[in-house]
């Protein structure tokens, strides 16, 4: 297959994911936001949004102040940000139309029937409709698209590189999702786990990622913030775990390796391992934080990876 | 021996008014106004199918066609924050319908007209006898801008130069065809061909079970197979790639359309590379070679090396490669100067040339502007003609007279006076209409039709082609880009 074909597909699934996971990212904010609390903790959530994806400088550039509604503005429609959803859902049906000749009608009409219906509605409308209602939105066009794609294409190199996109940004999101929310969270409780603005807040956390059933379902227990680390980063079983995409990754570089791909492929087979192996207490122990970050650099570092052997290579 | 000049056909007034006259043909209506014996099944479906489910149906359509994406880009319009506005080629669902022995008619001229220009081609590209023998004027051909001097003394497999050929031609006056213009760079339109007979099939079967349809939804297996024949000697399984400016070029649609359904990879320049002669496409598995390009890119962006410097589409060496004989490009390179409307009047006199037979298709009367009594004439009865830039294209940079504004027709005057010889000059045809839904309900619309011609071993065609409608009252341009619609062409089988 073509490198930039590759490369489209590639791209394609990580912004259709991207902005499925900025939905879910916003869409636990604002519920969270929903259980009272002062406007200064409320502001101070949104404006995490923006730190987790660098975004100060370009927001305080366009907007005066960070709250709810221009956070939510600037994150879904504005087209000046190249992360909003928005841009995220143009920069999906870009580089699919680059390949439409290669995606099964299908998967093609799906992607591009969602940026026609993104383009017909605007943030007031969005805003005054309910924004849950549009992040449900979001969330269901992606996993039509998913749908379709999985169900539709020939399981051949252009789906491997349409799932290692998919897998690589979604490993990424959620952890960012878990790093910015845990840390509000547990600043926010005091020292009963257990209280009922937590578990709001946690269950807000678990839902945003689909897990909220899941939680119940393998602990048969309360929610307590090591087994939400836990199940959301170290669960094989669980689709958006940090361990499962690792996994899926290790997988599909198996499928797709080339003659020069060997070293991307022990580096996530390392990344993995580091999962696989992992107990949370020990996670815990060393720094959330830190595990995270380490673990979105090695993501990081296996994209590039991905680039140099498969999607830009030297003549 | 005759000189070129004084053989072309300078033209009477008489003879151009005959074709003038503005009663127009209606290609489902006889002058006496009963319908036409190969309309009869379609006009009694019409007439028995309630309103609503046409307007129904018709709706569904453009969904349909939105949905898919068969849109076209339009240029300059960047008006709204999202570049590159894509906009729908309207589509009629009344046919065209062209009954056997007219298209058997069409078919031989159209292979016949085909084969004269590929000859021509390789003639001026070799020993140039048409040029020596005085039937063309030299300059005419060697000092165009389509003429491309690195073509010299190359010999292209099996002597192709024009592999796809996509000729306009339309119906005038009492019924006669003629031939608009020969495209032999980059013809596009075929996958609406192809999309408008599926929407056809798709909204209306019980017609195709009426009436006997010759099938089009082969053709790209025909231009596969014939990309294939044209490979490269001692090539045994060709590796052919279409290559696209890209996802902005206003056909990027069809590209992506042909390439799928011929099952080829669809390569932008960057995509390619050449080392010793060869040409290989970058894959995730490493270089591959490429031997035959259908390349939908004009000459002048194939190549930063040879051509335009600036150009950022093409792939520096792919001349080099090209006259090493180590890759088939279709079209080859330097088609233009035969379908240039300066070298077009002479196409009747390559049938005769090349091919000792007297041309089945009709030209339509010329005046070369460069001649003193063509352009006196012209400047004379500009408000009654159609003037064409020589190298223009898409119904852009033309006058047609009778739909002008008097300082339209002045405005065009004086471009003309300062530069008469990048100009021609025709009567205005009476084009053919046929009945079409409009906003008003079903008025007749003017239309052309454009046949694929695929030349490789043999010289064939799917029957039929693209029909274009133009959608604007009395409007004779029926381009896309101004507006033109297109309708389902449906050659009917004895």
């Amino acid at each position: 297959m073509l490198s930039r074909t590759a490369d489209h597909l590639y791209w394609m699934a990580r912004c259709t994911e991207r902005a499925e996971n900025l939905a879910r990212l916003l869409d636990v904010t604002h519920q969270m936001s929903l259980v009272p609390q002062s406007v200064a903790a409320e502001n101070q959530n949104w404006g995490a949004i923006l730190a987790l994806n660098s975004l100060e400088a370009s927001f305080n550039d366009a907007y005066d102040e960070v709250n709810a509604e221009n956070v939510l503005r600037f994150m879904v429609s504005d087209a000046k940000n190249p992360s909003s959803i928005y841009s995220c859902l143009r920069a999906a049906r870009e580089n699919a139309h680059a390949v439409r000749g290669t995606l099964t009608a299908e998967t093609w009409e799906s992607c591009n029937a969602t940026w026609i219906e993104l383009r017909e509605q605007k943030f007031e409308q969005i805003l005054s409709a309910g924004v849950g209602e549009f992040f449900d939105w979001v969330k269901l066009r992606s996993a039509v698209t998913r749908g379709v794609t999985f169900g539709t294409m020939l399981q051949d190199e252009a789906l491997h590189f349409i799932r290692l996109g998919g897998l690589l940004e979604r490993g990424d999101n959620t952890a960012r999702i878990l790093d910015v929310k845990y840390h509000v969270l547990r600043s926010n409780g005091d020292e009963g786990d257990e209280g009922t603005t937590d578990f709001y807040q946690w269950g807000a956390l678990l839902r945003s990622l689909s897990a909220f059933e899941v939680y119940r379902k393998v602990y048969r227990d309360v929610i307590t913030p090591a087994r939400v680390a836990e199940l959301l980063m170290l669960r094989m079983d669980l689709p958006r775990s940090l361990h499962a995409c690792a996994n899926g990754i290790v997988r599909v570089l198996d499928l797709i390796s080339n003659s020069h791909s060997d070293e991307t492929k022990r580096r996530a087979g390392m990344l993995h391992a580091h999962l696989h192996y992992a107990r949370i207490e020990d996670v815990l122990a060393h720094g959330l934080h830190e595990y995270l970050t380490d673990f979105m650099d090695r993501i990081y570092d296996l994209g590039e990876g991905i680039n140099r052997d498969f999607l830009i290579p030297a003549a | 021996m005759l000189s070129a000049d004084s053989q072309s056909n300078h033209l009477e007034p008489s003879a151009a008014a005959n074709i003038m006259k503005l009663n127009f043909y209606n290609e489902m209506y006889d002058a006496a106004g009963s319908l036409r014996p190969h309309y009869r099944a379609y006009a009694d479906w019409l007439a028995a199918t309630p309103p609503e489910r046409i307007a129904r149906k018709r709706a569904e359509a453009d969904i349909a066609f939105h949905r898919v994406g068969i849109t076209f880009a339009v240029y300059g319009d960047e008006s709204s924050q999202d570049q590159g506005k894509e906009r729908l080629i309207p589509f009629d669902i009344i046919p065209r319908v062209i009954p056997a022995l007219e298209w058997q008619g069409l078919h031989a001229g159209l292979r016949q007209r085909v084969k004269a220009l590929n000859a021509f081609l390789h003639d001026i590209y070799h020993g140039q006898e048409i040029l020596q023998a005085g039937h063309i004027p030299r300059e005419q051909v060697l000092n165009n801008a389509q003429f491309r001097p690195e073509m010299m003394g190359i010999d292209v497999p099996a002597g192709i130069y024009a592999h796809i050929a996509g000729v306009d031609i339309v119906r005038a006056g009492e019924g006669a065809f003629y031939v608009l213009e020969d495209n032999l760079r980059v013809p596009s339109g075929v996958s609406y061909m192809i999309e408008d007979r599926k929407m056809m099939m798709r909204l209306f079967p019980e017609l195709f079970s009426r009436h006997k349809i010759a099938p089009v939804q082969h053709y790209p297996d025909m231009l596969v197979e014939n990309l294939r024949t044209v490979a490269p000697q001692g090539v045994v399984d060709p590796t052919v790639v279409l290559l696209t400016p890209g996802a902005y070029n206003s056909a990027y649609f069809e590209h992506t359309f042909l390439a799928q359904q011929m099952g080829v990879e669809l390569v932008e320049g960057r995509d390619l590379f050449v080392k010793d002669d060869t040409v290989y496409m970058r894959t995730t598995q490493g270089p591959q070679r490429v031997d035959v390009i259908y390349r939908r890119l004009d000459d002048d962006f194939l190549d930063p090396l040879a051509f335009r410097k600036d150009s950022m589409l093409g792939v520096p060496g792919l001349l080099s490669a090209y006259r090493a004989g180590r890759v088939t490009l279709a079209n080859a390179i330097g088609t233009g100067v035969a379908d240039d409307k300066s070298i077009y009047p002479y196409v009747p006199e390559m049938v005769r040339f090349y091919l000792g037979e007297e041309p089945l298709l009709n030209n339509v009367p010329t005046w070369m502007l460069r001649k003193p009594d063509d352009l006196k004439y012209v400047l004379e009865h500009l408000p009654e003609l159609v003037v064409k830039e020589v190298h223009g294209a898409g119904g852009y940079g033309m006058l047609v007279g009778p739909a002008s504004t008097k300082q339209e027709i002045e405005d065009f005057r004086a471009r003309i006076i300062a530069e008469p010889e990048k100009y021609i000059a025709q009567p205005t045809l009476a084009l053919s209409n046929c009945p079409t839904f409009v906003e008003s309900g079903v008025a007749p619309r003017h239309l052309d039709l454009r046949p694929f011609v695929l030349s490789g071993k043999n010289i064939d065609m799917v029957p039929g082609g693209l029909t274009r409608v133009a959608l604007r009252e009395g409007s004779l341009v029926v381009n896309s880009s101004q507006g033109g619609g297109t309708k389902d062409t449906w050659v009917l089988e004895n």
